[in-house]
């Protein structure tokens, strides 16, 4: 009964704050803009339309395939909360391989400054605090490194919108961002496409230090939860170079759970499971 | 004493199994949310390149295998019961084939305000600290001597262990009910010191014996790059005092193959500080800490030789000879740090470096704790490569050198993935010279290569 009531008042205050964003994130529209703000306005407005999801717990599966063919199993779950006005917390466990089961990985991220992380190993039920100055580093021997795999944060980067194109059905923006920290980060610059309905990322292309194209991300299977936050199912990341490739496939998303901060702490760390 | 440990494990075993029966009977309306069986099997093999000190008993290879399952329960509330036995055979050493419960504990936590508490009540392990060439604060286990020498491994402890965790920082508790006395390798067994210790006897300066209730607390907390722990423990010491009694210790000292030691354990009051910065790829570290209680029969030999002759003619007894024991009070430290290369020279490998010194207030006087080395003037340095490749190939170097003896050690781990549940670990740890001065000097020939072939499930 509840339900039948919340609706139309739901209605009422979505359709403003639609009309709101779209007015606000046509890029074409805004002639006087520069390319940078435009790149900028995306971004922020990108970000903020996942503002408010609270947490949400996920598992995911992660294929590393090598040129040959041969594949090599990850399977992790990653625990997320959203933290008002700083970076995310998260937390992620890994399940397999077996042998690194039951390590976890806890990052307190930060908007600006460098990020928190400890590792706990469950062999020693050690907590060790860890440099998370590897950005850059392979995770789990997989395509994907430290940085392709934590949120975008808007001040990380400095933008530069480029073009419309059409990508499949969709129409999408094609921006290019830079790294502010220029010493961490493995990458000179990243070409992001995302489409204009909804601000999703479906395609990065990644360019290393010396500007050659390194890798290609491309990202598919979005799925709306809570009637706002797209989730995406699959993502796969090519290197160009090596000819290796990891799929990486998220599934059991689940929103509104009952993780609070201190599964965050590092209490919860050596709890975690 | 090899009695009294399995008297130990499986008297705790048998509570356990009680426990859970009735709680399991008593709550059968309990929603079990979550179960997960896991662990390891692995072969193991040792090779001692040289004859150790008694080569009648001693053997230069061994081969066995350890099984340790973990059963993880949970409820609908989270709450949680772990379940972790342990078994080890071993084709050269008797006292080394054991078993012990790493862990059996139930685990409830819940809110208390805007703070949290946590309670963990049975067998479990806990580590403290962050340096690498010894954990120098980390009292709350007794260490399982007999799987390896390093330290690293542990027995086992019953507590009661409360944790609060608030805004302000992490406050723990501990209550340990019983003590595990060390176990030190068997007759057929190397990395033994000459001697052997009393199967039969344990002695503990407390009247309440193994039974005395220690207490341990620690206060725990990052300040952004800041991670900082302050702790205490008061009770019985985790290190054995060695005493040699007539008559099955001749006073030929610690180079007689024949001697039979009686193990003393005193009660001590430690307390203890650890540190670490982290800042870019930099770590530094930091371990103090300040110990009195324990005994030391370093610099009292004449006091001590004239109570053993007493003893062998029936005029004194163990306390006298304990007497005539310095009782000490001391501190140590390691300080160090470790810095990181990541992806050299364009590759997907990291190179990290260390480096730590540890000391140790008695210098010459000093004793092995949880490492079988004295560290009272010594410089450590390490390196650890990860290669981060789909394998997780890992290699790991450490030297340690006695700023002020002649002795250096070396070890070297390889740690590398063979296929999914398979993995590979061959290890190195070589004395390259040992100083006649050094306690250990009956250890000197027992370097060794080991190699484990691991199974996870």
């Amino acid at each position: 009964m509840r339900m039948i009531h919340a609706r139309p008042v739901l209605v009422l205050l979505f359709v403003p704050c639609l009309v709101l964003l779209s007015w606000l994130n046509v890029p074409s529209f805004v002639y006087s803009a520069t390319p940078e703000e435009i790149g900028l306005k995306i971004a922020t407005e990108a970000r903020a339309r996942d503002d408010g999801f609270g947490n949400f717990t996920a598992r995911e599966v992660m294929v590393l395939r090598n040129k040959q063919g041969q594949e090599s199993r990850r399977q992790l779950r990653v625990k997320v909360l959203e933290v008002a006005g700083d970076g995310d917390k998260s937390l992620t466990v890994f399940d397999e391989p077996r042998d690194v089961k039951g390590t976890a990985l806890l990052t307190h991220a930060h908007k600006k400054e460098a990020d928190d992380q400890w590792l706990y190993l469950p062999a020693l039920k050690r907590v060790k605090r860890i440099s998370s100055s590897n950005k850059s580093g392979s995770f789990m021997g997989s395509e994907f490194s430290y940085e392709d795999l934590s949120p975008p944060e808007v001040e990380k980067f400095t933008y530069r919108y480029l073009r419309d194109e059409p990508c499949g059905d969709l129409t999408c923006t094609v921006t290019e961002r830079f790294p502010v920290d220029k010493k961490s980060s493995g990458y000179s610059r990243q070409v992001v496409w995302q489409d204009k309905d909804e601000l999703r990322t479906w395609k990065v292309e990644y360019y290393d230090r010396k500007d050659e194209h390194l890798k290609t991300l491309t990202i598919g299977k979005y799925k709306q939860y809570l009637d706002k936050y797209w989730r995406a199912g699959e993502m796969n990341m090519v290197n160009h170079l090596t000819g290796k490739s990891t799929d990486l496939t998220w599934t059991d998303y689940q929103f509104l759970t009952k993780l609070k901060a201190r599964d965050f702490s590092k209490t919860g760390l050596k709890r975690a499971r | 004493m090899r009695g009294s440990a399995a008297r130990y494990s499986l008297a705790v075993t048998a509570v356990w199994l009680a426990a859970l029966i009735v709680v399991v009977e008593a709550h059968a309306e309990i929603e079990f949310a979550a179960w997960e069986l896991s662990g390891r099997v692995s072969l193991e093999s040792r090779y001692f390149p040289e004859t150790g000190i008694d080569p009648s008993h001693q053997s230069s290879h061994t081969s066995g295998f350890v099984v340790e399952p973990q059963l993880y329960v949970e409820d609908v509330e989270g709450r949680s019961v772990n379940l972790v036995p342990f078994f080890r055979y071993d084709s050269a050493d008797s006292v080394r084939t054991h078993w012990d419960l790493r862990e059996a504990y139930v685990l409830l936590f819940g809110e208390l305000g805007e703070s949290e508490w946590e309670v963990r009540l049975g067998a479990d392990r806990v580590f403290w600290g962050v340096a690498e060439s010894q954990h120098l604060v980390d009292i709350v286990n007794q260490i399982d001597f007999l799987e390896h020498p390093n330290g690293e491994v542990k027995l086992g402890q019953p507590m009661v262990h409360v944790t609060w965790t608030a805004d302000w920082g992490v406050l723990e508790f501990f209550g340990l009910p019983y003590h595990r006395p060390r176990i030190f390798p068997g007759q057929g067994g190397r990395l033994r010191f000459a001697g052997l210790l009393d199967d039969e006897r344990v002695e503990y300066e407390s009247g309440a014996r193994e039974w005395h209730p220690d207490f341990a607390a620690r206060y725990s907390h990052s300040f952004g790059p800041l991670d900082i722990g302050v702790s205490v423990f008061d009770g019985t010491s985790r290190e054995a005092t060695l005493v040699c009694m007539p008559p099955a210790c001749q006073p030929t000292g610690v180079s007689d193959v024949s001697n039979v030691w009686i193990p003393y354990y005193a009660q001590i009051r430690q307390f203890g500080l650890d540190a670490q910065l982290t800042l870019d790829a930099w770590l530094f570290k930091l371990e103090a800490m300040h110990r009195s209680g324990d005994r030391n029969a370093l610099g009292r030999e004449r006091e001590y030789a004239r109570e053993y002759f007493a003893a062998s003619v029936g005029a004194s007894g163990f306390d006298d000879l304990v007497g005539t024991f310095r009782k000490e009070e001391y501190a140590a430290a390691v300080v160090g740090g470790e810095y990181t290369f990541y992806s050299v020279f364009g590759s997907t490998a990291d190179v990290g470096l260390l480096a730590e010194w540890n000391y140790d207030e008695r210098g010459r006087q000093a004793l092995p704790r949880r490492q079988p080395l004295t560290l009272d003037n010594d410089f450590f340095v390490g390196t650890h490569l990860s290669f981060n490749d789909v394998q997780s190939t890992e290699v790991t170097a450490g030297f340690l050198m006695d700023a002020s003896r002649a002795t250096h050690t070396l070890g070297v781990e390889f740690d590398r993935r063979l296929f999914e549940q398979w993995s590979l670990h061959v290890e190195s740890s070589a004395i390259l010279s040992m100083d006649p001065a050094e306690l250990q000097y009956v250890g000197r020939r027992d370097s060794f290569f080991e190699f484990h072939l691991e199974y996870n499930f």
